[in-house]
């Protein structure tokens, strides 16, 4: 395909409010992960929490979509020039001709439980929650389409962990069919109960900051994220070079035990580009620090790159964060491009036989020109990203 | 920008009173009248029995009409890449996910955690029909038949093959069921493409447009009322047009602001 332009792009997580936040954490090592200290009877487990979303109203009249997803996603926008950048593509296509694609896993479910936990005595809603539009899925997508202004395409892709990162392939697609001129793509997914006690259920859940690809690690520590890239067909910043999509066709949560769809996607990915494994200087790994999926990932990449490729799960510092993962990893793999700052494995301290020289303990520097960044989620769901340095 | 230019080359469609294509086609018709008495779900095939009892509702409505599009149009449901869309997923289990996290979130079950992802009836799509090819799942509000149209016809265009659109969603349970009112079972399956299939049913142009007030075409009343009250009856239109036949023009909206003109005709 064509290589796209990211005019625009930005990140909020655990580990950091904006880019130059996210990019100190990485290069310092520093983690976003704490204590899990979310909810009524927090599970003891390590969290990836963004500082401040309860302190962070929507506009007024956004009140109907008020709720911890939707705060997030606007905490998300304020950093990196984003919100500008967007208001240039409007003002440059018309707001007719740019869409939104948004990934999210869960949205604003928080919103829901909430109302679940503060029923009337008749067994409703309070009232205070007794509106629609945050209970649904949509619920992140639609506020985002209205504050931003938008009226292209506005849809919500929910495949769990894939989600923001098949938000990028949808939003090509768009551009590439003419459908609009500028794609706002991006993830948002919050801290809710869902999704912790969800994963403790199929004992996925670390006791401990998560070690991604080591030989003893215990799990995955849930986080949260709202992650924003801007594409055209043209314009300064870097390229998505393309994007492979597949599915493993195996279990509803668990992946298949050779890799077949993380190697589909992989390989799907690099076709679409023109580019070959050994271009690849660094891959952001799926990497989440559940025992199967760094077993299984770590061999397919064993196969698929050279010694040279640089490759790590930034996990260790964000947790995971579901649904936002494949945009907020897809803005890490957009930093090492701009400052080849190549981020290693935090937490970890042996890594697991499986894993060949590629996958790396530790941060190094380099000239970082192609890299590639994973999401493999339940459901099967598999999608891979290449990004390439501003030319 | 010039319309796509598409063939359906599948349908399939189950709800209640329209259980299967052949009888809705009639029954939309006007040449037969709906069952007295609903159907009350499906069992998908795909599925083994001792899951066809167990499987959630959505994933038993998409996989039905899923299988039943793959059928009509005589492709292996491994070979097609997939949309599957759904205004709110599974809302049995996001009442029984949001209920248990209020009363005893540490006895949450894991196989109903796993199956309350938006993806689940794709996922068990994929897993049944033993199909690699990438899946989406989708939501857009009210909308989202349109907007998994879309979708389903950009990938149709983009992969230069035919490509499976799979729209449902089910009754509201529990107290979600005052906020997010959706009513009984609906799925409707299309399998859109670039060209004209062994057993197509029509040809379609499909031309984007923007503006406000766009009013979405509407399906006869009486067959409207068939499906009322499900938060996927704005695929009925479309619907309609196909088991009409003829040559018909309708606007089908994916967005409030971005309607979807589609120009149809025989095959």
């Amino acid at each position: 395909m064509p290589p796209l332009s990211i005019t625009a792009f930005t990140a909020t997580c655990a580990a950091g409010l904006g880019r130059a936040a996210l990019l100190e954490a990485l290069s310092t090592g520093r983690t976003g992960l704490r204590t899990n200290d979310f909810g009524r009877s927090p599970l003891p487990t390590f969290i990836g929490r963004v500082t401040g979303v309860e302190d962070a109203p929507l506009p007024p009249q956004f009140h109907d979509y008020e709720c911890r997803n939707n705060r997030l996603a606007w905490l998300g926008l304020a950093h990196d020039g984003f919100l500008q950048a967007v208001a240039r593509a409007r003002a440059r296509y018309g707001a007719d001709r740019v869409a939104l694609v948004l990934g999210t896993s869960t949205s604003s479910i928080g919103a829901t439980e909430e109302a679940y936990s503060r029923l009337t005595p008749a067994g409703e809603f309070p009232e205070d929650l007794r509106y629609q539009a945050v209970h649904t899925p949509h619920s992140t997508g639609e506020f985002l389409q209205r504050s931003l202004g938008l009226r292209n395409v506005a849809v919500t892709v929910a495949t769990a962990c894939s989600s923001s990162a098949k938000a990028f392939a949808q939003g090509a697609r768009l551009l590439q069919l003419g459908i609009a001129d500028a794609v706002v793509v991006g993830g948002v997914d919050s801290l809710c109960d869902s999704v912790l006690f969800g994963f403790n259920s199929l004992q996925l859940i670390s006791a401990e900051p998560c070690r991604p690809f080591d030989a003893a690690r215990s799990g995955i520590n849930i986080g949260e994220a709202a992650a924003f890239a801007l594409l055209e067909r043209e314009g300064a910043g870097p390229r998505l070079l393309g994007h492979g999509e597949s599915s493993d066709a195996h279990h509803m949560s668990t992946p298949h035990p050779s890799g077949r769809g993380a190697r589909l996607a992989m390989t799907e990915a690099l076709t679409r580009a023109g580019v070959a494994a050994s271009d690849v200087d660094y891959i952001n790994l799926h990497g989440t620090a559940s025992l199967k999926n760094d077993e299984i990932e770590a061999q397919a990449v064993a196969e698929f790159f050279p010694a040279h490729t640089h490759a790590s799960s930034t996990k260790g510092w964000t947790g995971h964060t579901l649904g936002a993962a494949g945009a907020l990893e897809a803005v890490i793999t957009l930093l090492t491009l701009e400052s080849g700052v190549r981020p290693g494995n935090l937490n970890s301290r042996n890594l697991d036989a499986a894993c060949g020289p590629q996958i790396r303990l530790g941060n190094d520097r380099g000239l970082v020109r192609v890299a590639m960044s994973n999401s493999f989620g339940f459901g099967g769901s598999n999608c891979v990203l290449l990004f390439a340095a501003a030319p | 920008m010039k319309p796509m230019r598409l063939h359906v080359n599948g349908v399939a469609l189950w709800s209640g009173l329209l259980p299967g294509w052949d009888a809705a086609r009639r029954i939309l018709r006007g040449e037969a009248a709906a069952p007295a008495q609903p159907a009350t779900r499906p069992a998908p095939e795909l599925l083994p029995a001792n899951e066809r009892r167990r499987a959630p509702d959505t994933v038993s409505v998409a996989l039905e009409v899923a299988l039943a599009a793959c059928r009509h149009a005589e492709l292996p449901p491994a070979s097609l890449p997939s949309v599957f869309s759904s205004m709110h997923g599974d809302l049995a289990i996001t009442d029984y996910m949001c209920g248990t996290m209020a009363s005893s979130p540490l006895l949450v079950s894991p196989t109903r955690f796993h199956n309350s992802v938006h993806n689940a009836a794709a996922g068990y799509w994929t897993i049944a029909a033993e199909c690699t090819r990438p899946y989406t799942a989708l939501s857009a509000g009210e909308l989202s038949f349109g907007a998994g149209l879309l979708e389903c016809c950009v990938q149709a265009v983009s992969g230069d093959e035919d490509v499976l659109l799979v729209a449902y969603d089910i009754d509201a349970r529990g107290p979600l069921a005052a906020v997010a009112g959706s009513k009984h079972l609906l799925g409707a399956g299309l399998i859109v493409g670039p060209r004209r299939g062994t057993h197509a049913l029509a040809q379609f142009d499909l031309q984007p447009e923007t503006g406000d007030g766009l009013v979405a075409s509407t399906a006869q009343a009486g067959n409207a009322a068939l499906v009322a009250g499900n938060s996927t009856e704005s695929c009925l239109p479309f619907m309609e047009a196909l088991a009409l036949g003829g040559s018909r023009e309708l606007l089908c909206l994916a967005t409030p602001q971005l309607g979807l003109r589609i120009r149809m005709r025989d095959a």
